[in-house]
């Protein structure tokens, strides 16, 4: 049995920040990650594109992964455990496994920073057989870029997630042929610069509202038939073959919340439930990062995990000071935002959010009891793109209401 | 003529016109923008990201600045054809690639 005052599970970018923010809180910090190194699925995304909001420079993953280990390498509050395994969370106690077999963490404070896992195949009910050859953009990206193998020749992708257009270009450059990008909806998940970038570049068709019917073959992948499909996601039209022998996934994410059923679950972000402390439902147990929900930019997964941090080791220090608790409602165009619940008392609460729909040129602001607590004016904003209000705990006298005007 | 500008998430949608003998960038919101919008109507440019062979396995690479697009895929090819001796975060793996006076840097991250 061990002791510490806040352990944080999971080394990625939300776990770094997170620990690097408890530390210089004064408080004595374990981080645990299952990898052998520190860096989490930056490791594998050897794109650039990184790093331009924090470090003010443009970073590919492993390099933003570098700048962080050896941030938590000058603290000397930092404990990092690698090759290490979570099995189990009780109240603040974590079991861990490793090579020395079994031990437990007896912490004043937890930080959840185990980021997401991709959607499968499963997950969205892709029908047909089950040949070899289907893959998630995430495992033909490590595949590529840590094994140095290609995962296919001949390659659909469904789904238009940053990721899977990231791996159209990649495995384009390393001599396969991307067929298509399908993507069911009318709109793109991933953002603009990688369809120009990765795409458009290397002339690859985007069929926009097509998905796969089905997936066609015995021990590998031999082709797939695709269709058109209306608003309602019914097929229209004729369905058409397409020879391929991989098919990769890139439809989105899902927070890893396997080992958390002790706290609530936010049923929109399909992360905890948390209030503006990043605190769960469990007491002194605090979230961040692409647990907490899925981010466009891991600059932002860095600043919102280092709030949890400094939450995390204030609490295990000092026990986190909270006025009284109100909700946090998403009005008018807002898809979701986080936290759910805020408090009145000392210093700023940040709400962050996502839009329904593009929004140009409107005010999104904070209104309680009619009074606006804070607004901020949003030149273009889309749907995938995470954004930020503060609030200045002292205005907070009742629940608050985030919406665009008009 | 209508570009998406690719240096930042945010993919401003530039215009760049001819003016005598420069080019004026509109729509852009930073000098980042305005530089990609004359680069890319006179000689579009890339940066390279791939991995490099090494006597274990693989290392992730970039090169130290953007290339002309059209030798992206001589860059990545070459790239291909080396293995590195033990190589470390921030090293010279090529100086000077195909005189494109660019040089391959390795970003393991290790």
């Amino acid at each position: 049995m061990r002791q510490t005052d806040v352990v944080v599970i999971g080394g990625g970018p939300a776990g770094m920040a997170a620990a690097i923010e408890s530390a210089r809180n004064g408080a004595k910090t374990i981080i645990i990650e299952r990898n052998e190194v520190l860096g989490g699925i930056l490791m594998q995304c050897i794109h650039n594109g990184f790093g331009l909001a924090y470090f003010k420079e443009e970073l590919t993953g492993p390099e933003y992964a570098y700048k962080f280990r050896e941030l938590v390498k000058k603290e000397k509050n930092i404990t990092v455990m690698t090759s290490t395994f979570v099995t189990k969370i009780k109240g603040k106690t974590v079991t861990i496994v490793n090579s020395s077999g079994i031990d437990e963490i007896e912490a004043g404070a937890i930080v959840l920073a185990m980021g997401a896992r991709e959607r499968t195949a499963a997950n969205i009910l892709l029908q047909g057989t089950r040949p070899a050859g289907v893959l998630t953009a995430g495992q033909a990206q490590k595949m590529t870029n840590i094994d140095g193998k290609l995962p296919g020749k001949n390659i659909v992708i469904l789904g238009s997630g940053d990721i899977g257009l990231i791996m159209a270009r990649r495995l384009t450059l390393e001599g396969a042929r991307v067929k298509a990008v399908l993507e069911i909806n009318k709109t793109t998940s991933g953002l603009k610069r990688n369809i120009v970038q990765c795409l458009e570049d290397f002339k690859i068709p985007l069929l926009m509202q097509t998905t796969i019917v089905e997936v066609v073959g015995e021990n590998r992948v031999e082709g797939v038939y695709i269709s058109a499909v209306d608003d309602n996601y019914n097929f229209v039209g004729e369905k058409k073959f397409v020879k391929c022998d991989t098919v990769i996934l890139s439809v989105g994410l899902i927070p890893e919340t396997d080992l958390v059923d002790f706290a609530d679950i936010n049923t929109r972000t399909n992360g905890p439930v948390v209030d503006d402390f990043m605190e769960t439902s469990a007491k002194g147990v605090f979230a961040c990062g692409n647990f907490l929900h899925v981010h466009d930019l891991v600059d932002n997964v860095t600043l919102e995990s280092m709030d949890a941090g400094a939450n995390a080791a204030d609490f295990a220090l000092a026990g986190c000071k909270k006025g009284k608790k109100f909700c946090v409602i998403a009005g008018n165009n807002i898809s979701y935002a986080n936290p759910s619940f805020v408090h009145s008392g000392d210093g700023i609460a940040k709400i962050r959010f996502r839009l329904k729909s593009n929004v140009s040129k409107k005010w999104i602001r904070v209104v309680s009891k009619d009074e606006v607590l804070a607004k901020k004016f949003v030149m273009a904003g889309l749907p995938g793109e995470m954004q930020t209000l503060e609030v200045s705990r002292e205005k907070i006298k009742g629940d608050i209401l985030l919406e665009v005007e008009g | 003529m209508k570009l998406t500008c690719i240096m930042c998430p945010v993919g401003c949608q530039l215009e760049v016109t001819k003016q005598g003998n420069d080019y004026v960038v509109s729509g852009n919101s930073c000098v980042r923008g305005e530089r990609y919008g004359k680069q890319e109507v006179v000689s579009p440019t890339r940066m390279v990201t791939t991995v490099a062979k090494t006597q274990t396995g693989f290392v992730s690479v970039k090169t130290s600045a953007p290339v002309p697009k059209q030798r992206v895929q001589d860059v990545v090819d070459e790239i291909g054809k080396i293995t590195l001796a033990n190589p470390k975060h921030g090293d010279v793996a090529i100086k000077n690639i195909l005189g494109l006076n660019v040089d391959v840097i390795v970003t393991s991250g290790k």
